[in-house]
């Protein structure tokens, strides 16, 4: 499933955060979204999942516009997982993960058992969520998302708070969705994550997309430098891709 | 700790409200035995079973409003009458009250109530608009409480008639005595209706547990749920306050009660908390009848007495549980 954005305006009540955006989220691959704080990643996020329709412009899943959907459709097409890891009661974490099969109303049990294997919370599947540890529930609400099984996956910062181990398992997680012919769209800040697994970079800076392509092309001092205002360290060390922010720029 | 959904909470309470049921219809001042001939059948029919099925209808309606409330506004401290729904029912009761419309008419009060529950869920969901969220809900309903509260007491220091000023404060504390059947057939339908509504839910205040953008990539509108909350809360504690009065307590303890014994979910809540509710509502008005046989004690009083100290006893062990 790809998405196509062309030309569009997206705001915030009165502030408008993007204006005149142009992105392609490519079927089948992990397509990452960077930028500095406040260039509108988490707002391209929302505007993708159709939870933010566009003041001007069009946003079209594989060629449907996105608010010609219905919700029920929606809900099937794409799993979202917001930044804020918001769980209002204690709920245990199985219940947390079942709630992605609403969309399917089924709580099929492979399904959430496959979700909660995936994101190694098999054994804290019993307890509450409010007895878990940060990382562990935001890999019980990624697990929710995985259990949506949709085509389609928007995780915005998904990585946040989990250890070193458990993000590179997600991005194997999403590798592994990619090449079963899922798309993945992910906001990053981590930028030699997204220089090792995605396959396509969007990069935002200042209210547009600043520059957009395969992560050899995008995650370049060239690029970079301006967007984030910092010094950039972009090298290569043992074949993999290493992406460092070195100092502010004056 | 494992968060655990105890299986038999739903049968335990609906056994535990068919027999404080068939406790309502069985107590009473007058001892009617088996074959009591006439009178002992005019007493079941005409008191204690309206009495009993307005326990049951009034008690489900605030126990299932205030676990759709609560799941709704994600807030435990949530009850009927936060939104206003609960203060427009009393006054459009007290006004028929005051005008006599009530005196005339025996269904003139619960009409009353009908009309300003009718009225107070039109003002809600006008000043809360079309696209605001749980706080503009609180915000519009806690105003409107404090308005009939205002306009309430207003009515009461106008009224002229001593009897009818005695008569609204009475009725304002909450009671099932003297009601007749025409009361039931006149609540049963905005009640049952109501509770119609909020059972179906479940599933979308299930997903607003995740916050309201997981709740809407899971297929929830959120306009549309708004409503249905405070349209179902309208139609239920509505019609369950214009016929027995506001019995407070009941639709903010039932739930939270219920809660970690249906492992914090929200749809399955609904069901434990209407049950609860109704069981609540009949062994309060039960307790009445045979500690207070005389009709000292109104049931609302009843309710808020019990309710308090528990309430309180509540928070501490909240605060003890949340205590670093």
């Amino acid at each position: 499933m790809s998405i196509l954005i062309k030309d569009a305006r997206l705001a915030l009540g009165a502030r408008i955060v993007l204006d005149g955006v142009d992105v392609e989220v490519p079927s089948g691959r992990i397509t990452a979204v960077v930028g500095p704080n406040g260039a509108g990643k988490s707002t391209l996020l929302r505007a993708c999942a159709g939870l933010l329709p566009a003041q001007r412009g069009t946003i079209t899943l594989t060629g449907r516009p996105l608010d010609a959907l219905s919700r029920a459709e929606l809900a099937r097409a794409i799993a979202y997982l917001p930044q804020e890891r918001a769980v209002h009661w204690p709920l245990a974490a199985r219940a947390v993960v079942a709630l992605g099969r609403l969309p399917h109303d089924d709580a099929d049990p492979a399904a959430i058992d496959r979700a909660l294997g995936a994101m190694d919370i098999t054994l804290l599947a019993d307890r509450p969520v409010s007895q878990l540890s940060g990382g562990e529930r935001a890999r019980v609400l990624v697990a929710r998302a995985l259990a949506q099984e949709a085509p389609l996956l928007i995780a915005d910062e998904p990585t946040a708070g989990l250890d070193p181990a458990h993000a590179l398992a997600l991005f194997a997680l999403f590798e592994r969705l990619a090449t079963e012919g899922r798309t993945v769209i992910v906001a990053l800040h981590d930028l030699s994550l997204a220089a090792r697994f995605a396959h396509h970079i969007v990069l935002l800076a200042n209210g547009r997309a600043a520059a957009s392509g395969p992560p050899a092309d995008v995650l370049t001092p060239r690029h970079l430098e301006p967007a984030f205002g910092v010094t950039m360290l972009c090298t290569n060390v043992a074949g993999l891709p290493i992406v460092v922010p070195i100092s502010t720029l004056p | 700790m494992k968060a655990e959904v105890q299986p038999y909470v739903i049968p335990g309470l609906a056994a535990l409200t068919l027999v404080l049921a068939l406790a309502s219809l069985a107590v009473g001042p007058t001892g009617i035995g088996l074959g009591g001939g006439e009178q002992a059948w005019l007493i079941l029919t005409e008191i204690r079973l309206p009495r009993t099925l307005l326990g049951l209808l009034v008690g489900a309606a605030l126990g299932l409003s205030g676990a759709a409330l609560q799941g709704y506004l994600r807030n435990p401290l949530a009850e009927p009458g936060i939104i206003g729904i609960s203060g427009g029912a009393a006054l459009g009761a007290v006004v028929a009250i005051h005008t006599g419309l009530a005196a005339s008419l025996v269904i003139g009060l619960p009409l009353g109530g009908l009309v300003g529950a009718a009225g107070a869920m039109a003002v809600v969901l006008w000043l809360a608009g079309e696209r605001g969220g749980p706080i503009t809900l609180i915000l519009a309903g806690v105003a409107l409480a404090s308005l009939t509260t205002a306009l309430i007491a207003l009515v009461l220091t106008l009224s002229q008639n001593p009897f009818a000023a005695v008569e609204i404060v009475y009725w304002l504390m909450g009671s099932l005595s003297d009601r007749s059947m025409t009361h039931v057939w006149l609540a049963a339908p905005p009640i049952l209706a109501g509770v119609a509504v909020l059972a179906r839910l479940g599933r979308d205040l299930d997903a607003l547990t995740l916050g309201e953008e997981v709740a809407t990539n899971l297929g929830t509108s959120l306009p549309r749920l708004r409503l249905l909350v405070v349209a179902g809360t309208a139609l239920a504690v509505g019609a369950a306050t214009a016929v027995s009065g506001t019995i407070g307590f009941v639709g903010l303890i039932v739930p939270h009660i219920l809660r970690p014994l249906v492992g914090h979910m929200p749809s399955r809540l609904l069901p434990a908390s209407a049950l609860g509710g109704a069981a609540l509502v009949l062994a309060a008005d039960l307790a009445l009848r045979i500690a207070s046989p005389g009709g000292g004690i109104r049931l609302g009083v009843l309710t808020a007495l019990i309710g308090t100290p528990f309430f309180v006893w509540l928070v501490v062990s909240t605060r003890r549980e949340l205590a670093p």
